[in-house]
């Protein structure tokens, strides 16, 4: 059974829909991609599974419906979303921060908080550097540990990447791959959007391609990397922009 | 003016100025959390004196069935809203905090009031009444706005503001009381004759100052607090229940309002409707200190109170108007500092 199950999602805004019957699901501790082209929808798609955004069609979890539920009740089921923007809160301190990604397990007491602390700083040993800066003066490739560690400090069993590779050196591109493929050997479900396709179908398992608001295009990562119309559309524009 | 008449106007501002203080500090709170400018601050303070000082003469106030009466609003509001999702678990804790806890306060003031239990019981009992009123009116008010605007949420508040007022008569009468101080001591310093009262006033206003930062410095549920008002979207990725945040900023704000109006209500008679003024000189400071910054608010409700007892002295008529007026210097020199393109939604 597969940890997460869309079917027929849609969302509009005022009227005009945004995305439209997509249905996909991630089974346990694998890595799915949806890659495609800016404004196609993938962002609108993982807000409405977080339950940012009102979406119609079904979203189960783990075999139970979402329905209506709000997105603390999705995290305190065992969903993360890094967003695009990271939503990091700038003015506390990047330990505050990863503090607060622990929120969920609040009643569980300093030990088993300090203990996940220690797993994200062996994870991002960076941030250990930076524990006591502010959230607001890191680079951009820091902002994406951040939010990556406050997002497995709930620790997720899916955890929902929104181009973490956006705006990123290519050096730290790979860093952040690197630690998506580490990832994988804790069991966690990775659901990875991403414009960077050839990176993207590189770490995943499972693929899909969403193209104005519908998925056009499904299979294992290695039979749609080497699909001549993602070749052409995706791998080709991806090696022209380096 | 000689040095004691000088040194007694600084005392009697920075008395009231701690006050103000207090009253900024929970204006900035709840407006960095929810987003709501609290109006209604005023009337948890003239609820709070008129409570404690019902109590310090042996009545039962009659807040205790505002409270009721509140209790059960929120309780019914709450269940209508959420009645898809609301089952269980979240029901029974709904249940306990809108109509268990009103009823358990409700009785111990009918056991308590009548026997004259000390100050320290009645002004727990004061404080325990009035506190829990905020959360049950941002639950009825504001939590079914959830994202309005910060204009449809000032609007919303000052009819809350109106309708407090309104029930404030009812449950309160028209005339205005005064309890007894805490303590009659008076400790001689100098040209200066300190009453106990500003002394239980500065050492209160100190301790809770020193507790709320411990709070949001040292506790999770206090960096959640932070968390809301910094980035609410961030806030609701990691599991912090928004409209709970509400909650517990304005039950701090309850709380802040309903001490303060314990703590004044020794040194000026309060009236029903009284609130608004305190309540707006709080907002004052809130203002000058850029409705942001915690330490900004509180040195600028000392700049208020300071600046109230010498306008009183020098041309009391004009208090108010001196008071006010200075808001506009500040707001002047704010936007000539930070242009127009400061930090709207």
């Amino acid at each position: 059974m597969s940890l997460l199950e869309i079917t027929d999602l849609a969302v509009a805004y005022g009227g005009i829909p945004a995305i439209e019957g997509v249905s996909l699901s991630v089974a346990a501790g694998q890595i799915v991609t949806v890659i495609g082209p800016n404004g196609a929808g993938k962002s609108t798609l993982l807000n409405a599974i977080m339950g940012i955004l009102p979406a119609s069609g079904t979203i189960a979890f783990d075999g139970a419906a979402l329905g209506t539920s709000d997105v603390s009740e999705r995290v305190q089921a065992g969903m993360s979303l890094v967003p695009e923007k990271r939503e990091l809160f700038a003015s506390m301190s990047v330990e505050d921060n990863l503090r607060l990604g622990f929120y969920r397990f609040r009643g569980q007491g300093r030990a088993a908080m300090e203990a996940a602390l220690a797993e994200i700083y062996d994870l991002f040993p960076r941030l250990k550097e930076r524990r006591a800066q502010d959230a607001g003066t890191l680079s951009g490739g820091e902002r994406q540990m951040l939010a990556m560690g406050r997002a497995l400090m709930a620790k997720p069993r899916l955890l929902m990447l929104d181009e973490p590779s956006l705006g990123l050196a290519p050096r730290i591109v790979r860093d952040i791959f690197h630690t998506i493929t580490a990832l994988r050997r804790t069991g966690v479900a990775i659901l990875l959007i991403e414009q960077n396709a050839r990176a993207a179908l590189q770490v995943a398992d499972h693929a899909f391609v969403l193209e104005t608001g519908r998925v056009t295009l499904t299979g294992d990562s290695a039979t749609l990397a080497a699909d001549p119309r993602i070749v052409e559309m995706y791998l080709g524009q991806a090696r022209s922009a380096g | 003016m000689d040095l004691s008449i000088f040194l007694i106007l600084v005392q009697d501002g920075v008395v009231n100025g701690a006050i103000y203080a207090l009253l900024a500090l929970s204006l900035v709170l709840v407006f960095a959390v929810t987003r709501v400018i609290l109006v209604a601050q005023g009337e948890f303070v003239a609820f709070g004196g008129l409570t404690y000082a019902a109590l310090a003469t042996g009545q039962t106030p009659g807040a205790i069935w505002l409270l009721g009466g509140l209790g059960l609003a929120a309780f019914a509001g709450g269940l209508w809203q959420e009645r898809r999702r609301m089952r269980g678990g979240a029901l029974l804790r709904h249940a306990l905090f809108t109509l268990a806890l009103p009823a358990a306060i409700i009785a111990a003031t009918l056991v308590l009031a009548p026997r004259r239990a000390g100050i320290v019981v009645e002004v727990l009992l004061a404080v325990a009444i009035v506190t829990p009123m905020a959360p049950y009116l941002y639950r009825i008010a504001f939590q079914p706005l959830g994202n309005a605007s910060v204009l449809t949420l000032l609007i919303t508040a000052v009819a809350l503001h109106l309708a407090l007022t309104g029930l404030g008569l009812v449950f309160f009468g028209p005339e205005g009381f005064r309890a007894p101080p805490f303590s009659d001591a008076m400790i001689l310093a100098g040209p200066l004759m300190i009453p106990g009262q500003a002394i239980w006033i500065l050492g209160l206003t100190l301790a809770l100052m020193l507790g709320l930062y411990a709070f949001f410095e040292k506790t999770l549920t206090g960096k959640a607090l932070r968390a809301t008002a910094v980035n609410r979207l961030g806030a609701r990725l990691v599991g912090i229940p928004t409209a709970q945040a509400g909650v517990l900023a304005f039950g701090l704000a309850g709380f802040i309002g309903a001490l303060s109006g314990v703590l004044i209500v020794p040194l000026t008679t309060v009236y029903y409707d009284g609130g608004f003024m305190i309540g707006l000189r709080g907002f004052t400071a809130a203002i000058i200190g850029g409705l942001g910054s915690y330490p900004g608010a509180v040195l600028a409700a000392l700049l208020v109170g300071v600046a109230e007892s010498f306008s009183s002295f020098w041309a009391s008529a004009f208090k108010e108007v001196i008071v006010f007026t200075a808001i506009i210097p500040v707001l002047l020199w704010r936007s000539l500092r930070h242009g127009n393109g400061e930090d709207e939604e």
